[in-house]
């Protein structure tokens, strides 16, 4: 009788292993792609609608305008669209596995699971982090661009300007890895995209149907109004400082991720 | 080669793998057959730790199969055709599986080659036959070049030109020293692949043994055909033979074919037809599981076969 040899290993580790994996994955689904191209495109494509129409607004109320204006926060005014296509995307990443059936192909690869979850994790992160940094960048400078005309605009080197944009990029980054562990969590697409937008959106309406100072000491704590308060340039009452607002969002990822990495090696795929 | 110890899976009030232990040895092709339900698919996710045991273990090669670094150099597997993405194509849904592992691009470009999908390689896996995704899955399980391989019904929902396919392959890779479980309800499938026989119902065991075993389970008997039956009948009987009558044909048990002639030529009895028959692996099979069987169709109730001592 023939025995067959046993196996050589390659060297290679399993994490770099797993992250060469799934940056294919992400890569090679057109979903995924096209979410990322969306992200990118409300955020600069929204921001500077959002610069064009402030500048040929109908009303002009005089000194009012310049006052109260916030060039900054006007040119990332995209961003709130952007969340809901950078969350889908973060979703997507786990959710679509389990949906299909692939999960069972990479967790039959990949058994040790968190190595799984924590490549997702790193290369949707990374990638994120790039196209969302960017754009908000580009969405920043077009948007002051078209202020100019009307010498509306802001620059980088302003306080709490630069903080600002970066915070943006972080927020649009941080939401879609709140998507990724609501897509382990709940699994299935249709009730891990609800749970992420009644979070993301129901949440700061539900907030606002309590009387006042409930309404904004419990609505200032939705990942919304934590992130909005790390992009905000002008200094607002009712929301919290910004780094207060990174650490609201970061809690908020944190726990989900917990929940993630705990349920996703105890369950039956 | 895989070793189950008291490998059980309950869910809820019912026990789905109740206490499975058995060897899948090295180098042979192991059939895995039980009714449906009977718990194949289960124990077989367990092996692969998909889902966690609730009592006892499996090893694949000596360890758990979550403690294996690269897996799919260990056993390649094929549960369900359909765990995949399917708007991923056919090659990057290998490669990603392959990156996984440390394989590299040229390993994937081989086993599409194997199985016969170099051409829609860059097609989508979402649009593919049946037979395609089956090819698909089973490419996917030779990634790794892995010692063992472990199908799940592989031939299930195949037209006759796949399974033909499927059954090449399998004895080739056999051929290469490659150990092989593979499970089925049907026990025709498995008898012209397995060497060996791991029996189960109800998520427990109800027999592992070779095919010859098997075979020798069954019951031997001499069926003759004689316009005097009757007659004949009462002579077989009187010298120690079992015989029923059905008409014209008599089922003889306890006399070779060799002596019932002699015995109708004494006694000048027409002979019209003279056959020793055995029961088939499929009868062998139908009354070890019969108890079993858990969804009964009222129609096609498996025949009960008495088990007579060898």
């Amino acid at each position: 009788m023939i025995t067959f040899p046993s196996p050589t290993l390659p060297e290679i580790s399993t994490f770099r292993a797993a992250l060469m994996s799934e940056w294919t994955k992400l890569k090679s689904v057109r979903s995924t792609v096209w979410a990322l191209i969306l992200t990118s495109g409300f955020t600069i494509g929204l921001g500077g609608l959002f610069c064009w129409a402030y500048v040929n607004r109908p009303r002009r109320r005089g000194i009012r305008d310049v006052i109260f204006f916030d060039p900054t926060a006007q040119s990332l005014g995209g961003v709130i669209l952007a969340m809901l296509s950078v969350g889908v995307l973060g979703v997507l990443v786990m959710s679509s596995e389990h949906t299909t059936g692939m999960i069972r192909s990479s967790l039959a690869a990949v058994p040790r699971r968190p190595v799984v979850l924590l490549a997702k994790t790193v290369v949707l992160g990374a990638i994120t982090l790039v196209v969302c940094m960017v754009s908000c960048f580009v969405a920043f400078f077009l948007g002051q661009w078209v202020l100019s005309s009307e010498n509306l605009d802001t620059q980088l080197s302003a306080p709490s300007v630069l903080r600002a944009v970066l915070g943006a990029g972080l927020f649009l980054t941080l939401i879609g890895l709140f998507g990724l562990a609501i897509g382990t969590v709940v699994r299935r697409t249709p009730g891990a995209l609800a749970t992420l937008f009644g979070i993301v959106l129901i949440y700061p309406l539900l907030a606002q149907a309590l009387p006042d100072p409930w309404d904004d000491d419990i609505g200032k704590f939705a990942p919304l109004y934590a992130g909005q308060a790390m992009f905000a340039v002008k200094f607002d009452f009712d929301l919290l400082s910004p780094s207060e607002g990174l650490l609201v969002l970061l809690g908020w990822v944190g726990i989900w991720f917990i929940a993630a990495f705990v349920l996703l090696s105890r369950r039956d795929v | 080669m895989i070793e189950l110890q008291g490998l059980t899976k309950r869910y809820g009030d019912t026990l789905a793998v109740d206490d499975l232990s058995f060897d899948v040895t090295a180098g042979c092709v192991t059939g895995f057959l039980g009714p449906n339900g009977a718990g194949k698919t289960t124990t077989m996710r367990m092996i692969l730790g998909l889902d966690a045991p609730t009592k006892g273990r499996a090893l694949v090669n000596g360890k758990p199969y979550g403690q294996h670094k690269f897996p799919l150099h260990e056993i390649g597997a094929l549960l369900d055709a359909k765990a995949l993405h399917g708007g991923r194509r056919a090659f990057d849904h290998l490669l990603c599986l392959a990156q996984s592992n440390g394989i590299g691009r040229k390993r994937v470009t081989e086993v599409l080659e194997i199985v016969g999908l170099t051409e829609v390689a860059r097609k989508r896996a979402g649009l593919f036959s049946l037979g395609m995704g089956q090819r698909l899955g089973i490419a996917a399980a030779l990634l790794g070049n892995p010692g063992i391989l472990m199908f799940d019904e592989p031939v299930n929902g195949l037209d006759p030109e796949g399974i033909v396919w499927i059954r090449n392959l399998l004895r080739w890779l056999a051929a290469e020293g490659r150990t092989i479980f593979i499970s089925s309800h049907l026990m025709t499938e498995m008898a012209m692949t397995a060497d060996r026989l791991i029996v189960v119902g109800r998520g427990r065991l109800i027999a592992d043994a070779t095919v010859e075993e098997f075979t020798s389970r069954g019951q031997r008997w001499v069926s003759v055909t004689s316009p005097g039956a009757a007659e004949l009948a009462v002579a077989l009987e009187r010298i120690g033979a079992t015989v029923s009558i059905d008409g014209a044909t008599l089922e003889v048990r306890g006399l070779t074919a060799v002596e019932i002639g002699d015995i109708a030529l004494e006694r000048q009895v027409a002979i019209h037809g003279l056959a020793e028959q055995r029961s088939t692996l499929e009868e062998v099979y139908f009354g070890m599981t019969d108890d079993s069987v858990q969804f009964h169709g009222h129609l096609t109730r498996a025949p009960q076969i008495e088990q007579v001592p060898a």
